[in-house]
Order: C-alpha cells, then structure tokens, then sequence
C-alpha cells in the first residue's frame, strides 16, 4: 500500500520530549529504607539515576567522640540493622588492635559462631524483602520464620534481639547461657530443609529468573573500580573475601568456600548470597564442634570489667569496675583501620585515638555506602521495575548508608 | 447452622446501638498502617507482622504504601533532619481519620541520639497517640500498641473529628511549614472555638501520675 | 608477598603487645623505598599496618602509580576518610585514603595533611571511580575541598546545612533545636 497520509495527518518532524524526571521518594516501599532515587526516565526505561541520601543521616560519628569506648559499642548496633553483631565485632576488633589484647580462644570460636549466625539472619532478611519486591511474597514469611529462630538464639545469648551489643573490647559480654548448643543444634538441623524450600521457591522459578538474569550488569573491572566488595564483587567472578585474605578471630582456621559466580547481575548475586548461606551453615556446624571451655574474656583488669561475683567479694575487682566505667581506660596513640566480611561486604572501621578515654575519629567504610554508589552504573538502560531488582540485589541497609 | 439458629431465636429482628460504637468498631478493626518504616524499628515491624507475631490478626491486614489509603502512621526509627519535612508531608496527605503511632526510643524522643542531626521526638513534627519505648520495641510490644489505639479509638465520637474546612484548605499553607500545633496560621480564630481534638482524650492508660 | 600476608594476619589474630615500630620495614615498605624514596616522606609501620605521609601535590601522581605498578598494584580504594585534628593544631586535617590490592591482598594507608587556611587537595575519582562518594561525604562532613571533583555537594546533610558537622567546632547537639517553622 502507498504510504500516502490522508491530508488531515500532518507528520511532526521534531522529536516529542518523552523524557520525564521522577522521585522515586524516600517514602517507597521497595526502596529498602529512606533512599530517593532521581529517575531520568523515557517511558519506563531509566535513561539515567541518580540515588539521593542522606534521610537517615544520625551523625554516629560525631558520637562516638562523645563516648568512651565501651559505651560506642552501643551505637554501632544501630549502624547496619540488619547484621549488629558484625558491626560490633569491627569496632571491638579495631579497639583490641589499639591496645593490644590478646583474645582467648573460646571468645574467637563464640564470635565466629555468633556471627555466622548473624550472617545467615542478615541474608534471610535480604531473601524475603528481595523476593517481596519482586513479587514472591510467600519467601518473605517463610524467610522470617527461619530469622525468628536465629533471633531467638542470640536473645539468649545477649538480650537483645536486633541490638545485642554483645561483644566488648577485649571478649564476650558473658559467656553462653546453657543449653544454648543444644539450641544451636537444633537449628543446625532444621536449617538446610528451608534453604532447600526457598530454592524450590525461587530457583526454579522461571518468573524469578527472567526478572533477574541479565538485569543489572557489571564487570569484574567495573566491580573493582567502584568499590564494590561482598557479594556483589564475587558476582562478578572476583574472588575476594576478608576472611581469607585478611583473616580475624580465628577464621584461618575454619574449612569454608568462598562462592563466586562469573554472570555479574542480580542472579548471580543471588546465586552467591545462596550459598553463602550453606557456607555459613558449615561454618557454624564447625565452630559449635570446637567450643571447649575456657575463660571469654581476655586477662587484661584495666580493660575488662570483672566477673560480678569477684566484683562483688574483691577489692581490687571494684576498683577496676568503678574505673572503667566511671573513667573509661586510655588507649594509646596510634590509628588503625581494622576490615571485616560483613554480610554486606567489607565493612572496615578507621580508628584514631589520641591517647585519651574517647576516641579522637571513628569512621565506619560500610559496605552499603560503597556498593550502592555503584548503582548508576549498574541501571542503565533498564526499566523502572528492574531498579527494584537491582536494589533489592545490592542489598542496600540505609542505617549504614547514612551513618 | 447450629449458631445462626440459636443467634436468630435469641436476639431480635432489629438491634440498635449508638452510632459512635458502630463506626469506632469498623475504624479500629481495620487500621491499615502506611509503611512508614525508617531504621532498626521497622525490621522489628516487618517481625511483627510475619507470621510468628501476627499483626494482621488485629485488623492491619495491609499495609498500605499509598498514604491516601492508610488509616495510622507507624513512625518507627530514627527521624533525621532531612527526612522531618518528609514525614510531615506524608501525614498531611493521610485523609482523617489518622492516627499516629511513635514507635521506639528515637521516635518518641530521640532515643540514643542526643545530637544535631535527629529530631528530638516526632512529635514534634506530628501529634502521636501512641508512644511505645524500646530500642528497638519487641514485636509484642507493637502489637500491644495497636491495641491500645484501638482502646483510644474505640472511645472516641464521630462529632470531635472534623476535616479542615473547604475555605480554610482552600487557603493552607505548604505543607512542612505548618507550626508543631497543627493549626492553620491563617485560622486562628475557627481554631480558637473548635472542639479539642480527640488525642487529648484521656484513656484509661494515660492515667497520670501525680507531676 | 606471601610472607607480608602472614604478617598481617597474625597480627589481625593476635596483636602483639607493642605497636610494633619494627627495625625491619615490611617488603612493602622495602619497595616503596626503593623505587621512589623521595615521594615517601615518612613512613609508618603500626599495629602491622603501613602507613605513608605523602605531601599533598603529588598525591595523585602518587595514587596512579600505586593503581598500576606491579609490585604494588594497589587497585581498590577501600575507604577515603577525613580527621580533624583540632582547631589549634597545624596542620588541621589529614586525608587518609586506604588501598587495597586485589591481587596481591596487602594493604596501605596514605595520608596527606592539610592546613586550616587551605584544605584543598586533588581529587582520585580518575585513578578510583569509587572515590567521588567518599569524596563527597568528606567535603560534606569536614569541609575538604576536592580540586577537579566532577560533582563536590553534599551527600548526607541537607542542602541547605550551614557548616561542616564533624569538625571538633561543631556542637555535638548542633546550634538550634528543630522545629518545623
């Protein structure tokens, strides 16, 4: 047919501005926390984003120069949510390098338990929200489920569910209440059948895997140059995890993989979270068969507040109690800047301290921070709907974010 | 049947109750809260509502992302400085009637937080009518809040709330820019004659101490 | 490298009790050394971690060297970080930029000191593309001043913010309680 337009149809020769910008707000269900994402958009496809934070900025690092040691053990909780334990243990690790302690060894076996554990809570969080915002919202109940029975493990342990504060400088808070490997065990044992369920779930699940393989590229170089670490690095196919190449607390000596998967999008990453779940898992079975017993605190009085019972019988053991806690220990001079494998990433905390009580700086390099700045890379060229994917991917925590 | 036939030869034909208990029980057996969740308190929120503490079971069986459609604000986390014109934005845009829950030490007064970058307390910003402490509050602890607004609602009457007039809305000013009282500057004085809200009803749980 | 990596771990494992200020500079120090004495003013060696004073005009210079040299191959810039000293003292602030090598897993802190009068410095965001972030928060929060950054706004305070809020001169509760008005 001839492509002559009747004469009431004019052709319009200039381009249509079809591009719209949009907030994706702070207030969004799907964005993981207070973020806002500038979205340049045409149509649904994201011509360019711009992520915007800072809604949930709390000034941390002021803090911690207001308090002595012992109390910012408190603050970091709140730091990551999702993994408060690893948060501790970067603190009181970076603490223990400044003034040299000396950790025993069923203090090191707790703290890799403890968070392992928690790592396998952190990644049960980021299965059901990732899934949630995808559309499976069945794995976010069963996800929670499985994180009630960690988070009921380390309230025994510690107290508290979300903010345990359970590492000092220089140990444990106390020691293990009993009959808590009984408990662990338990949850050892049922742990692999709901590993295996999300996967029946998900894996299998072609609607899960074409919204999410080939959806937010980035290569191995791409990975390195932005900073990314964690998960998302090993995505990539890059092989790097803090607890090989810079170990701590013992981890030298555990018998784990380190997953790495070469596809570099949200897959992949899902792929690697997955199994590093089960790693965690094994992990975890080890560190419960090494447990022996022994003291949780390192011997050093000045630092580490007594026992109650000496406390409450000996003379010397008040005097160091009320010390430290009314007057705090001074640490010596120096800096150091002390990484972990968080559930996130590499979660690296910079302390410099001055000789005195406080802290002089604390600066904490979170992971999140880092990995979501990687995300206008990461959507280019993709729709509305897989941002929500990609996020959910980088698993992004804003507490650490905005510090 | 058995319990349909025994309701129909007990009870009357017609029943009647006042007003206020009708409406008070629809509106507190389906608060449906608007995902307002800032930091560690809204993962225990999101505890709350998975399946081993249940919230849906009290009637907020949805939670609405859409403040338009939400009946209470669950105002869990830290609110920064950056986000308090936000916050007060999206109850704004909450149709009435809205309550307000602060859940956790840093909402309701700054919690751990004692610097320049946290609100001291969202009510500040917002009038709450629930305060729960914590840091972060167990999921009970929620769930027992809820319960006490539905005890708050349940005691309220239909004639205390009353949308902003059309003239007065007609004329408001910005959102964010309102003052902590919640009353249009422009009106003070159809503010000065109107009824006080209903969030200044005692409850039986607010039974105050002798200060 | 591999012996440099034994070092650091033991360390990390269990610290000795002495920051060690050992006789015998690590390799890494070694190569620094030897290949450009003049650039590393100082060099520290604590807590089994190396720290290099550089002045700050060579800074870039010296961070693209460290990205692609072979004995250094410093590709990943884990955390770029600001210190405030103190009002009083000169110089004002130090930049710390930690690196890290992918390949060969050892690890370098790089400092460069800044006065009070001029806190400029070049940006790294062409030799790390990751620095523009980190950039941005210390100029948010110290009030360093990045030269060539493509985009040096704030990042984590509002936009409006008078101040730099992690300078010791800040008040920790800030200068005015928040109201909406």
């Amino acid at each position: 047919m001839s492509a002559t337009l009747p004469p009431q149809f004019e052709v319009i020769d200039r381009p249509l501005d079809t591009q719209m910008t949009i907030s994706m707000g702070p207030q969004h269900p799907s964005t993981h926390g207070v973020l806002r994402l500038e979205l340049i958009l045409d149509g649904e496809m994201v011509v360019k984003s711009t992520p915007d934070i800072g809604y949930l900025h709390t000034g941390m690092e002021k803090l911690f120069e207001y308090k002595k040691y012992q109390q910012g053990i408190v603050i970091t909780d709140r730091m990551d949510y999702l993994n408060p334990l690893g948060n501790n243990l970067a603190y009181v690790m970076a603490a223990e390098k400044l003034l040299g302690l000396e950790i025993p060894e069923r203090a090191q076996t707790i703290r890799v338990l403890m968070c392992e554990l928690q790592r396998i809570a952190s990644h049960l969080v980021w299965l059901g929200t990732h899934a949630l915002d995808i559309g499976a919202m069945t794995v976010f109940f069963y996800a929670f489920r499985e994180r009630e029975k960690i988070l009921n493990l380390i309230e025994a342990a510690s107290g508290g569910r979300l903010t345990p504060s359970y590492f000092r400088i220089g140990g444990l808070m106390m020691d293990l209440p009993s009959g808590f490997e009984r408990r662990v065990q338990q949850f050892l044992n049922d742990f692999p059948e709901a590993l295996e369920e999300f996967h029946t779930l998900l894996s299998g699940n072609r609607i899960f895997q074409k919204r999410t393989q080939g959806i937010g590229y980035i290569s191995a170089e791409d990975a390195i140059d932005w900073g990314l670490a964690g998960p998302c690095l090993r995505g990539s196919g890059v092989n790097i995890d803090i607890r090989r190449t810079n170990p701590y607390t013992g981890y030298e000596k555990y018998d784990f993989e380190v997953c790495v998967e070469q596809d570099g999008d949200v897959w992949a990453r899902y792929m690697v979270r997955m199994r590093e779940m089960k790693e965690s898992h094994k992990i975890v079975v080890q560190a419960l068969s090494r447990l022996q017993p022994g003291p949780v605190k390192a011997d050093a009085p000045k630092v580490v507040l007594p026992d109650r019972e000496a406390m409450k019988t000996h003379m010397d053991a008040l005097i160091h109690h009320f010390l430290i806690v009314a007057e705090g220990f001074d640490v010596p001079e120096g800096e150091v800047y002390h990484p972990i494998e968080a559930s996130k990433g590499e979660l690296g905390v910079y302390m410099k301290s001055n000789g005195g009580p406080k802290p002089a700086r604390v600066h904490f390099r979170g992971p999140s921070f880092v990995n979501l700045s990687a995300l206008p890379q990461m959507a280019e060229g993709c729709m509305v709907a897989d941002i929500v994917a990609i996020i959910g991917s980088l698993d992004i925590v804003l507490g650490e974010i905005d510090r | 049947m058995g319990l349909e036939q025994k309701i129909a030869e007990v009870l009357p034909d017609v029943l009647t109750a006042r007003l206020d208990s009708l409406i008070n029980w629809a509106r507190k057996s389906s608060l449906w809260p608007a995902t307002f969740g800032l930091a560690c308190c809204a993962i225990e929120m999101m505890n709350a509502t998975s399946s081993r503490n249940d919230l849906a079971r009290f009637g907020s069986e949805v939670f609405r992302a859409s403040p338009r459609q939400a009946d209470v604000m669950i105002v869990s986390g830290r609110v920064s400085r950056k986000m308090a014109p936000v916050l007060r934005r999206i109850y704004d845009q909450m149709p009435e009637p809205k309550w307000v829950i602060s859940m956790g030490a840093c909402a309701t007064s700054g919690g751990v937080f004692d610097n320049y970058a946290i609100v001291q307390g969202v009510d500040k910003i917002v009038p709450v009518d629930v305060y729960i402490p914590g840091c972060p509050p167990r999921p009970e602890m929620l769930i027992h809040a809820v319960m006490m607004l539905q005890d708050k609602v349940s005691k309220e009457s239909v004639r205390d709330r009353k949308d902003v007039p059309r003239d007065e809305a007609r004329e408001a000013v910005p959102p964010g820019t309102l003052p902590a009282g919640g009353i249009s500057a422009t009106n003070e004085a159809a503010a000065q004659e109107e009824q006080p809200r209903p969030y200044t009803i005692p409850s039986r749980h607010e039974r105050r101490r002798s200060s | 490298m591999s012996k440099e990596l034994e070092n650091k771990g033991q360390t990390n494992v269990q610290a000795e009790t002495t920051p060690s200020n050992s006789v015998t500079p690590s390799p890494l120090v070694a190569a620094l050394r030897r290949e450009k004495p003049d650039w590393a003013g100082e060099v520290i060696e604590a807590f089994g971690e190396v720290t290099v004073i550089v002045p700050r005009e060579n800074i870039l210079e010296i961070c693209s060297y460290l990205k692609t040299a072979p004995s250094f191959e410093f590709n990943f810039l884990a955390d770029l970080c600001a210190a405030d000293r103190g009002p009083e003292e000169e110089p004002r602030f130090e930049v710390n930029y930690h690196l890290f090598s992918i390949t060969k897993h050892h690890r370098l802190r790089l400092k460069v000191l800044l006065n009070d009068d001029d806190p400029h410095v070049q940006t790294v965001t062409g030799v790390w593309r990751t620095a523009n972030w980190h950039e941005r928060e210390t100029f948010d929060l110290m009030g360093i001043i990045f030269d060539g950054h493509p985009d040096l706004r704030r990042i984590l305070l509002p936009d409006d913010w008078e101040g730099h809020a992690l300078r010791k001169d800040f008040p920790l509760r800030g200068y005015e309680p928040y109201s909406l008005t």
